[in-house]
């Protein structure tokens, strides 16, 4: 098992004709991810690294049932995007594009939800079951298959602790990156509750950074739900208040946000946090041992 | 992205919102001869993007033209919370007969636009919700449909307005959160938002923040920029695509990806260190986006030992070293350079750095020590 992607997932690449749309179809092609088809309106016809690509979402869905999508479209278009996807019946819909305005967010967030489909991102970089579906734009051949499910809201720290965390043998069982924007469509408690329920998984990592309360409401449920073992690590220690640290999301804003708030809720949840990002594949090796 | 009081309240008065009405003045003269204009009382205050301008000395009172010249010639050129004033504004002092807190903001665990109400006017609301979080009062705009005429009138009954204070006020925070959608803000905030001694509602001091995704569909913000608000090379670095934001320490630090980029620093925190600066490349890290993040970095001179962390994913080890060694050529390079470098091609990577007489580290603590020793070394 693992969860969300898996070789049961038929990919729809949203943009698949853009730069970074087609360039990343090509690498999840070539990870070996069932991608079946590609949407760009007025692209009908043409094909893009052997993908069929078609006009609408509901043209592609209904030619080669498509169950989740990941978009690659410009910051202005991507809230249409999702939409799109959503009302052509996609559950899964992975959204890459950085800097789509919040309040965009705040009605695809709602609408996502009462559709019954599930958003993850904007500005994230996807999620990955090793060995059957790269879902995203990180470097496939870091992960290895195994234990360890993954949660983060980063894209580079994530291949950090993944790199890390395959050179000390401990595989992964999925992996994702929810992003790092202020409103997301899944947060850590919707991937904590799958890697809980799921038999594959063993231990979890989870990397928060500064900003919001996610991770303190992450804890809460750790604490009442999650039984497995858990090391965390939260980025943004150094960060000073009301700066935006590259992401969105990522800034102390009326003293609320901060990465001691969040390290202290995770500790008090019975995560083992670890003081650097180097620490996590150390303090989960240990953690498998025992 | 910041603006300034008066343009939030300029902004406000085009939603038909009551403001206090003044004149914005970069001389003590100009304030002066706006005093005297205005007539009667005037309050003066600083125009900048920072808070806590009250307690630093940018708000005053003065009765006379006269007296408006030399308090306005105290407020310009203060420095509050490392913003210079350049500009004042000189508005009518104003009779308050009851005060009270609006604003609307991003609610992020709502996922939605959230009008909050105090009583407790003209204090700085984190304050309020530390002390007294029972006395903000809140409503969340429907994700679809907004705010509706039922919710801004129950956050007056909560305020404990009456008779016509309750329309008066309803009709306000609708048009607050009007504002804050069609603007794109991040806050919009009136505070206080007063009842004149005529009985009026009267919008005293404005904040708005707009949301920098959002700029590119709200032409008319990049006009209300102030550039002197603005750290030089953060502008700079944001015109190349790279997030930059200055601190106080004297470690550098090169990263690719805002998440790294925490994690470098607080690395440098851990082994005893202080970073000079957040600043994240982007994910491709090409030679000519790599020279400029390192001009950006060397750009201070307090800047004693650079870190340069790069995750080399999609963008190949090789290429990024080809991209430092460039970039390294182009610079006049006088502080000690940590380098680690890993991912895709990592060994032809670190082959072409090594070569070049550049030493490499795999381990991103290992790095950050070295860095930190470097740093000490050079002090």
């Amino acid at each position: 098992m693992s969860i969300l992607v898996n070789n049961q997932t038929r990919l729809l690449v949203q943009g698949i004709t853009g730069r970074e749309g087609s360039f990343h179809a090509g690498q999840m092609v070539e990870y070996g991810t069932n991608v079946v088809a590609g949407v760009t309106p007025g692209g009908l016809g043409k094909e893009v690294h052997g993908v069929p690509v078609f006009n609408t979402v509901s043209d592609a869905v209904e030619k080669t049932q498509a169950n989740t999508s990941i978009i690659y479209v410009p910051a202005p278009f991507a809230a249409d995007a999702i939409y799109e996807a959503t009302d052509a019946g996609i559950k899964l819909i992975i959204c890459i594009t950085e800097g789509v305005p919040t309040l965009d967010m705040v009605a695809v967030y709602h609408y996502v939800r009462e559709h019954g489909a599930r958003l993850i991102g904007p500005n994230c970089p996807g999620l990955i079951t090793p060995d059957e579906a790269k879902v995203g734009i990180m470097p496939g051949y870091i992960h290895s298959r195994g234990p360890v499910g993954l949660v983060s809201r980063s894209g580079t720290l994530t291949y950090e602790v993944v790199n890390a965390l395959t050179e000390a043998g401990l595989g992964q069982s999925s992996a994702v990156g929810i992003g790092g924007d202020p409103i997301i469509g899944t947060n850590f408690i919707d991937v904590l509750e799958l890697y809980q329920n799921d038999p594959e998984t063993e231990a979890i990592v989870m990397i928060g950074e500064i900003g919001g309360s996610d991770e303190e409401q992450a804890a809460e449920y750790i604490k009442k739900h999650v039984t497995k073992p858990m090391v965390g690590f939260i980025a943004g220690q150094t960060a000073p208040p009301g700066k935006r640290m590259g992401h969105a999301g990522a800034i102390i804003s009326g003293g609320e946000g901060t990465a001691a708030a969040k390290i202290e809720a995770l500790k008090a949840a019975g995560v083992k946090v670890a003081d650097t990002a180097a620490g996590v594949a150390d303090i989960m090796k240990a953690e498998m041992k025992g | 992205m910041n603006i300034h009081e008066y343009q939030a309240a300029e902004i406000l008065k085009q939603y038909g919102i009551p403001i206090n009405e003044g004149i914005v003045c970069d001389s003590a003269d100009a304030a002066a001869e706006a005093a005297q204009k205005i007539g009667g009382k005037v309050v003066i205050k600083a125009q900048v993007h920072s808070g806590g301008r009250g307690k630093a000395g940018g708000v005053k009172l003065a009765d006379s033209p006269d007296e408006a010249r030399s308090v306005a010639s105290e407020i310009l050129g203060l420095d509050i919370n490392g913003h210079i004033v350049h500009m004042v504004m000189v508005a009518p002092a104003v009779d308050i007969q009851r005060e009270v807190y609006l604003g609307a903001v991003i609610d992020r665990d709502g996922r939605g636009v959230t009008v909050m109400a105090s009583a407790e006017g003209g204090v700085e609301i984190e304050e309020v919700a530390k002390a007294t979080p029972e006395k903000i009062h809140t409503e969340t705009a429907h994700p679809y449909l907004g705010l509706r005429d039922y919710q801004c009138r129950r956050l007056a009954f909560k305020l404990g307005l009456e008779g016509k204070e309750v329309g008066g006020f309803a009709k306000i925070a609708k048009q607050v959160h009007r504002a804050f959608v069609e603007k794109d803000a991040g806050l919009c905030e009136i505070n206080p938002l007063i009842i004149n001694g005529d009985g009026e509602w009267q919008a005293i001091d404005s904040k708005i923040t707009i949301d920098d995704n959002a700029l590119y569909r709200q032409k008319d913000a990049e006009e209300l920029r102030d550039l002197r608000e603005e750290n030089e090379i953060e502008v700079q670095a944001r015109s190349h695509g790279i997030s930059f934001v200055k601190l106080d320490g004297n470690i550098g630090c090169m990263v690719n990806g805002a998440g790294l980029s925490m994690a470098t620093m607080d690395a440098v925190k851990f082994q005893g260190g202080e970073p000079a600066n957040f600043l994240d490349v982007g994910g491709g890290a090409s030679a000519e986006q790599v020279t400029t993040a390192l001009n950006l970095v060397l750009a201070e001179p307090d800047v004693k030992a650079v870190l340069i962390n790069i995750f080399g994913g999609i963008t190949r080890c090789d290429v990024v070293a080809q991209g430092l060694l460039e970039a390294m050529g182009k610079i006049d390079v006088d502080v000690p350079f940590v380098i680690r470098l890993i991912g895709t091609n990592q060994a032809e990577g670190q082959k072409l750095l090594s070569d070049a007489g550049i030493t490499v580290v795999e381990r991103m603590d290992e790095a950050a020590k070295q860095v930190v020793a470097a740093a000490k070394g050079a002090a």
